[in-house]
């Protein structure tokens, strides 16, 4: 299936976000393969060279490594993959913020009413 | 030696006194990409394409291919989907493979037949009794089984259902050679826009815009698609 791109943002920074979240959630582990460019443009349904891009882009941050023969690996960095999956918390948790302030909610009664749900969640 | 796989300069088109179908056109197109040749109804897409693969011949003004003019030598590095089949209704599949076997040298049947099994077609059934669809994806699988430097595919998907069209997109995603190039007309941008590399609009036989998909995306904030609609408002 077709990985679900938004239609009005540049493709290869979703495709960007999307690795990386594959990445931090450990569906690709830390020092494993990834598929080559052209199997992944395919399982998106993109454009190869637009899988390349979002492959030098992840490389440049270095949470993908690169070796010339064998292919191209996730980092073995788990600090690394920690601090890209705190920082994408972090943006999470800003748009929840700004949506529930959009809301009418103040930052005490956000923390309340997210204590109490997070309750009844474990029940 | 230019580097680029097709160049067009001063491209012209007339029929007749009064319709100029393709006008004083401009186009420099590299090797290795995917490319939609975008534009409403009648502002010359077609003509465009038959003029790349020597149908037709320019009023005035040239069109190269790896830098000639179109001739016999040119067919050979062109694999061309015409928008109306020119395939024989008697024929059975499986001679349409031989066919184009016999007649293109960078033609292979492993990767035809692959095709055909994915999509159910039996190679034993003729041309005339399979469904518009089923015809149209044959087409496709013989034009995608070649080897070719350039494929011009006029209107691939138009007549085919949704599920077909996203193999059909993967299929050619899967099968080209990375230094071979992909022009594509079609309508229906948003089933496409996500695998090409640039977007050409056309509109009353030149070229309003050539640019990247992702940079219109940067720019405008929307999709292919929206901003096509968008230039292309009636």
């Amino acid at each position: 299936m077709a990985w679900n791109l938004d239609s009005d943002r540049p493709i290869y920074t979703q495709i960007v976000e999307k690795l990386q979240m594959q990445i931090v959630s450990g569906f690709y582990k830390p020092g494993e393969k990834l598929p080559s460019v052209r199997e992944l443009a395919c399982a998106a349904c993109v454009n190869p060279n637009t899988m390349q891009k979002a492959f030098t882009e992840l490389e440049r941050s270095e949470l993908i490594l690169t070796q010339r023969t064998s292919g191209r690996f996730v980092t073995e960095d788990i600090d690394m993959i920690k601090q890209v999956q705190t920082t994408l918390a972090e943006e999470q948790i800003k748009i929840f913020m700004d949506k529930m302030r959009g809301l009418g909610f103040n930052r005490e009664e956000i923390v309340t009413l997210l204590e109490l749900l997070i309750k009844g969640d474990s029940k | 030696m230019s580097s680029y796989l097709l160049e067009a300069s001063g491209l012209t088109k007339q029929f007749g006194n009064e319709t100029i179908a393709v006008n004083q056109l401009n186009l420099e197109v590299g090797p290795g990409k995917i490319i939609g040749l975008l534009g409403p109804n009648g502002s010359g897409k077609t003509t465009l394409i038959k003029l790349i693969n020597g149908l037709l011949t320019p009023s005035s003004g040239s069109v190269l291919v790896k830098g000639h003019a179109p001739d016999i030598e040119s067919k050979k590095t062109i694999a061309y989907l015409p928008e109306r089949t020119y395939l024989q209704n008697h024929m059975k599949v499986s001679e349409l493979v031989d066919f184009f076997a016999d007649f293109y040298e960078d033609f292979s049947k492993e990767r035809a037949y692959m095709m055909l099994h994915s999509l159910d077609i039996k190679s034993t059934a003729k041309l005339s009794t399979l469904s518009k669809g089923t015809k149209e994806k044959v087409q496709l699988i013989l034009v995608m089984s070649r080897d070719a430097d350039l494929y011009i595919l006029d209107e691939p998907i138009a007549g085919v259902d949704p599920a077909a069209r996203d193999y059909i997109l993967k299929t050619i995603l899967n099968n080209y050679n990375e230094n071979a190039t992909i022009i594509l007309s079609t309508h229906l941008i948003s089933d496409i826009e996500n695998i090409l590399d640039e977007v050409i609009f056309i509109k009353n036989g030149s070229i309003l815009l050539h640019t990247t998909v992702e940079d219109i995306r940067e720019q405008q904030g929307k999709s292919v698609d929206s901003y096509f609609r968008e230039v292309f408002a009636c």
